[in-house]
């Protein structure tokens, strides 16, 4: 899609999680996201990104550190399709994803 | 023998009396009556070059068709004219400078006219004396700024120009009381004559002239906030704000700011408040437009009193049915009064929260940016510590304490303080950050001249900074360094909170300065927008039991 940046971040280490069924949080809309959370055979955690937003990289980056400190998953890839979130929403997304995981139905509000 | 003139005392009302003379020969002019086509002509014969005008231009309530009037002299009759209102809202509030029919401008809010506002004093049409507070710019009225003539508007007219304003009263009587005490002369436009009015707000031998607007003076509802806009992080903010601040120091009475984010915490006082214990230890007494999100709490009966600036379109039938609640006339409708409701936000409450554009690590904010000279209302006033306050509160008490815990000597004398909370997200929209090393405002200052930056809240007087990331309680903050990482320490992935000292902010966390939703109790998983007591337009008109009429425009369902 025209206008869009992709970005990717491989995040090492942290604790390596069960088989787990595929969770998807959030909806692709204005100052939203989706976040798709997936087993991987990886050994940290992968994060791939598309965002309307572009330039912001830099921030990306923070807010995954974050997300990294505060739970450390392993063999985990993340997929995010961002129009515009900001931090807050990104990694408000992310921890309701994180805290479906297991869930039996694999949804989150 | 000398002989020697007796001073003359009554300069002014020889020059009134002139002035109506010359009035009372304007064809179309009866008495107090003015006839429709007569406006213009009417107002050539009063207003002299160089007189000071007050154009009624309030946050709601604009007098438009003296508005346009006034934009039709001549400007060879009538030049040089000086300005002074509260809020420019409508083009031709800056028409006149453009005609050349003023030159000089005193005022407090220019929202919708900010950009050409700039533009005008760019190429020199305009000179602003200064940009006030309300309450401020009505002390001036009284003192060095008092208005020549006053161009009003009110809802009715008798055959006496007695006035009847309505839910709307607004700034009419600050205005009207400073003009025709002082002999000066008030003209009104009304939306009806009649025969009886349901009440006086305003004495017919305080107006001079009256005339019946061809359209209904305009009202721009200004404080509706569809609930269905409210973000999941503004509720987060919500449930921050009542648990970290409002509960924490027993908040009584308060102002909000308009906007999603104080909509929101009025949303969640019957749900989350409720679900806390709070009901009757919070939020009771309110300094407030007529705000349709309180719907709600009101009706659950949270809200003892709400005193009101202005009213709010759609809310009046409302009004009329909670007297208990409003201050309402014998006529029911709501009587506001901008004068007394900043009086009472600035010494009778306990908390104003709001928000913000942009707040430097001192925590000044401003909402002032570059191309805009926009000025900041009542928010200056309602977000500063009342220093001539000696009424105690629990809050208030509480406040001071901590601001003076360990001071000494005249700062270590026991007070109080207001709580002054700015509510910000860290991103505004379009991934603007809301905090930033140096205001707009210091640029704006430059291009524009003016003695000091336009900053809207002084960072002396914030208590709290509040955004999604935690609360930074800058009373507890001992020195600059502590202050400046206590406002980094909650700015999240902004340029400016990512430059903080993590060793510090951990600290200031330790001591509670800081404090994140987990600190609260709060898991931002649980901030959904089903906690809002109202998620949507409907929602409200249901709570008011169909007593509140949205505008149209808010009319989405």
């Amino acid at each position: 899609m025209a206008g869009m940046e992709t970005l990717h971040f491989d995040l090492p280490g942290g604790r390596a999680l069960a088989p787990f069924a595929p969770v998807l949080v959030g909806v692709v809309a204005s100052g939203n996201l989706e976040v798709l959370l997936e087993p991987s055979a990886l050994a940290g955690c992968r994060v791939d990104i598309d965002t309307s937003a572009q330039g912001f990289g830099a921030v990306w980056e923070a807010v995954l550190r974050d997300f990294h400190e505060r739970h450390a998953l392993a063999g985990l890839s993340v997929a995010i399709h961002d129009m515009g979130a900001t931090p807050a929403v990104v990694s408000l997304r992310l921890d309701q994803a994180v805290a479906a995981l297991g869930a039996p139905t694999g949804a989150a509000p | 023998m000398t002989t020697s003139t007796a001073p003359s005392w009554n300069h002014q009302a020889t020059a009134r009396a002139a002035r109506l003379a010359r009035a009372a020969g304007v064809d179309g002019v009866r008495g107090k009556q003015v006839a429709e086509a007569a406006v213009v002509a009417l107002l050539e014969a009063l207003i002299e070059p160089g007189d000071r005008v007050c154009l009624e231009g309030d946050n709601q309530k604009q007098a438009d068709f003296l508005a346009r009037a006034l934009a039709q002299v001549s400007p060879q009759r009538v030049h040089d004219l000086h300005m002074v209102q509260s809020v420019l809202s409508l083009p031709e509030h800056l028409d006149v400078f453009e005609l050349g029919i003023a030159s000089r401008l005193d005022f407090s809010f220019s929202g919708p006219q900010a950009a050409r506002l700039a533009q005008l004093l760019g190429q020199g049409k305009l000179r602003i004396g200064a940009i006030h507070t309300y309450l401020e710019l009505f002390g001036r009225y009284f003192i060095d700024l008092t208005p020549k003539v006053s161009l009003i508007a009110a809802q009715a007219a008798d055959i006496h120009g007695n006035l009847y304003t309505g839910p709307n009263t607004e700034d009419t009587p600050a205005i009207v009381e400073a003009t025709a005490f002082k002999s000066g002369i008030v003209v009104a436009q009304v939306n009806e004559i009649v025969d009886k009015l349901p009440r006086v707000d305003i004495p017919g031998d305080w107006v001079d002239f009256v005339v019946r607007s061809p359209e209904p003076a305009f009202i721009e509802p200004l404080f509706t906030r569809d609930p269905a806009q409210i973000s999941e992080i503004q509720v987060l903010m919500a449930m921050m704000a009542i648990k970290g601040i409002y509960a924490e120091y027993g908040v009584q009475s308060l102002n909000h700011g308009i906007g999603f984010d104080t909509a929101a915490i009025e949303l969640l006082l019957p749900t989350y408040g409720e679900r806390l214990g709070l009901k009757g230890g919070i939020c009771r007494h309110w300094a407030l437009n007529p705000h349709p999100a309180l719907i709600p709490a009101i009706e659950a009966g949270w809200v003892e009193s709400v005193h009101s600036f202005g009213s709010e379109l759609g809310m009046e039938d409302y009004i009329r049915q909670r007297p208990d609640v409003f201050f309402t006339g014998a006529d029911g409708s709501l009587r506001s009064n901008r004068a007394f409701c900043q009086a009472a936000g600035h010494y009778a409450c306990d908390l104003f929260i709001g928000s913000t554009l942009q707040m430097d690590m001192a925590g000044n904010s401003s909402t002032a940016t570059l191309g805009r000279i926009a000025g900041f209302g009542g928010a200056p006033n309602m977000g500063a510590d009342a220093r001539g306050r000696r009424h105690a509160s629990p809050a208030w008490l509480q406040a001071g304490r901590e601001a003076r815990a360990g001071l000494t000597g005249a700062r270590g004398t026991p007070r109080g303080q207001k709580l002054v909370v700015q509510m910000v997200e860290t991103f505004r929209e379009h991934m603007q950050p809301a905090f930033v090393e140096t205001l707009d405002a210091w640029q704006l200052a430059e291009q524009a001249g003016m003695p000091l930056p336009p900053i809207m809240i002084y960072g002396d007087d914030v208590t709290h900074v509040l955004t999604e990331e935690g609360i930074a309680n800058l009373l507890l903050c001992r020195d600059d360094e502590e202050r400046e990482q206590a406002i980094r320490g909650v700015a999240g992935f902004t340029p400016a909170g990512r430059r903080r000292d993590r060793a510090l902010v951990d600290k200031l966390r330790q001591r509670g300065v800081i404090r994140r939703p987990a600190d609260l109790g709060i898991d931002p998983r649980d901030a959904t927008r089903n906690l809002l007591a109202a998620r949507n337009m409907r929602d409200l008109v249901r709570a008011s039991g169909g007593l509140y009429q949205p505008p149209r425009r808010f009319r989405n369902w």
